[in-house]
């Protein structure tokens, strides 16, 4: 046991080193105490960096191809699966809420909003319409689409897109807002439910544009 | 020819290298058989190395240890769970830093970390234990990514679990006399002698 003042000091440095570069590497590592979670992790990359989302082809409820790409208007993105008995239904209702939001301002020529389902296989286009009319999607402000079957993975690492099989024969996946400006980049992932947080942060960037 | 102990680390650490996709599978063995289990082979590794006798003076143990602990805190951080299931840099940098920086530096610092250091980290353990328990037992939102929200329950129990089984198995030798080492050490540290029941004399004088 120290018996001075200065041996104690000796006797507790290399704690204390210890202590402060671990505390820092925590720091960096949660990006601030901001991201414990990957999804946090995620959204906290998407705000810092903005990233450019490659093209992307679709194929809509009715068959027209619809194309994520350089020079449109923003862009909300939500990813379903339409037999989805749980969240994508639940989240359906705050994205009419959305939409609605855009027509009552009269700004929704200035953004579409994009139900995205990752289960082609499953979900022909019956299967979207289904869904489509459930929420009230009229397929011009609001419309549903599903990705190519090969596209999953590349959708996966650029949209951050992590699903699941669940007990039930179904998926699990990370449902969220993913805000893509005119210049297709993902500038934000928000939760299903922050309407309001989407309606200003869209309106902000129909503002700038204007 | 090498020492038994260093065939069970070999042994268990290609087992758990073998198993790891069955084991991570699931948050529970994930969390409570795989990052333990690459500690413990870790410390079986370092003490089959005759490392832990090689005596670390006691600032330098307690340094050591806390080390080992910030690199628990940062496998404990969801983030870095569920990345390590689909970046193999991440799965490389588990295999390693856990083994080494944790099992292998707690193996060699334990023994001669300040008493009261060692008792106030297992005291920690077992209650961040039972928060982490109640965190993902009721948490609201899926804590990570690659695993259902049924089995954020389950891990949540088994958090439980953990912090119950520490428990009984840090208190057990509470109920008995310390180890002579420890005796020793005391004496050394308040500068008396101790007597034990013989009548043997032990320590600084």
């Amino acid at each position: 046991m120290p018996h001075s003042a200065r041996s104690l000091v000796l006797h507790l440095l290399p704690s204390f080193f210890v202590l402060i570069l671990g505390a820092y590497g925590l720091w960096v590592a949660t990006d601030g105490a901001a991201a414990f979670t990957d999804e946090a992790a995620r959204r906290h990359r998407v705000e810092a960096h903005s990233p450019l989302i490659p093209t992307f082809y679709l194929e809509d409820m009715h068959g027209n191809e619809v194309v994520l790409e350089r020079g449109q208007t923003p862009t909300v993105v939500e990813f379903i699966y339409t037999t989805c008995p749980t969240m994508c239904q639940s989240a359906g209702a705050p994205y009419a809420r959305l939409r609605d939001r855009f027509v009552a301002n009269g700004t929704d020529k200035f953004v579409r909003l994009l139900s995205i389902s990752f289960d082609p296989l499953n979900d022909d286009l019956p299967a979207l319409q289904y869904y489509a009319e459930r929420h009230r999607a009229d397929g011009r402000s609001w419309n549903v689409a599903r990705m190519a079957q090969d596209d999953f993975d590349a959708f996966s690492s650029a949209f951050g897109l992590r699903v699941i099989r669940n007990e039930w024969g179904g998926y699990e996946h990370n449902v969220a807002m993913l805000i893509l400006d005119n210049q297709n980049r993902l500038v934000r992932v928000l939760d299903y439910e922050s309407v309001d947080a989407a309606f200003d942060f869209i309106s902000g960037m129909i503002d700038a544009e204007s | 020819m090498p020492s038994r102990d260093y065939i069970i680390a070999g042994g268990g650490y290609a087992g758990l290298l073998v198993s790891r996709g069955l084991l991570e599978a699931s948050p529970v063995t994930h969390m409570l058989i795989l990052l333990p289990g690459l500690a413990i082979v870790g410390g079986v590794f370092a003490h089959a190395s005759k490392l832990p006798r090689f005596h670390l003076a006691e600032p330098f143990a307690n340094a050591l240890t806390l080390f080992a602990v910030f690199v628990i805190l940062f496998w404990m951080l969801p983030r870095y769970v569920d990345a390590s299931l689909v970046s193999w840099k991440v799965e490389l940098l588990k295999f390693t830093t856990i083994p080494l920086f944790v099992g292998g530096a707690i193996a060699v610092s334990w023994g001669n970390t300040n008493p009261l250091l060692r008792g106030f980290l297992k005291a920690n353990a077992i209650s961040m234990l039972g928060i982490l328990a109640f965190i993902y037992y009721f948490a609201p939102v899926r804590i990570c990514n690659s695993y259902l929200v049924s089995a954020q329950k389950d891990l949540g129990l088994g958090f439980l679990w953990a912090a119950g089984a520490l428990t009984l198995l840090w208190s057990f030798p509470l109920f008995f006399a310390p180890p002579e080492r420890d005796r020793k050490n005391h004496a050394d540290r308040m500068g008396t002698t101790i007597t034990d029941l013989s009548g043997k004399v032990s320590g600084a004088g």
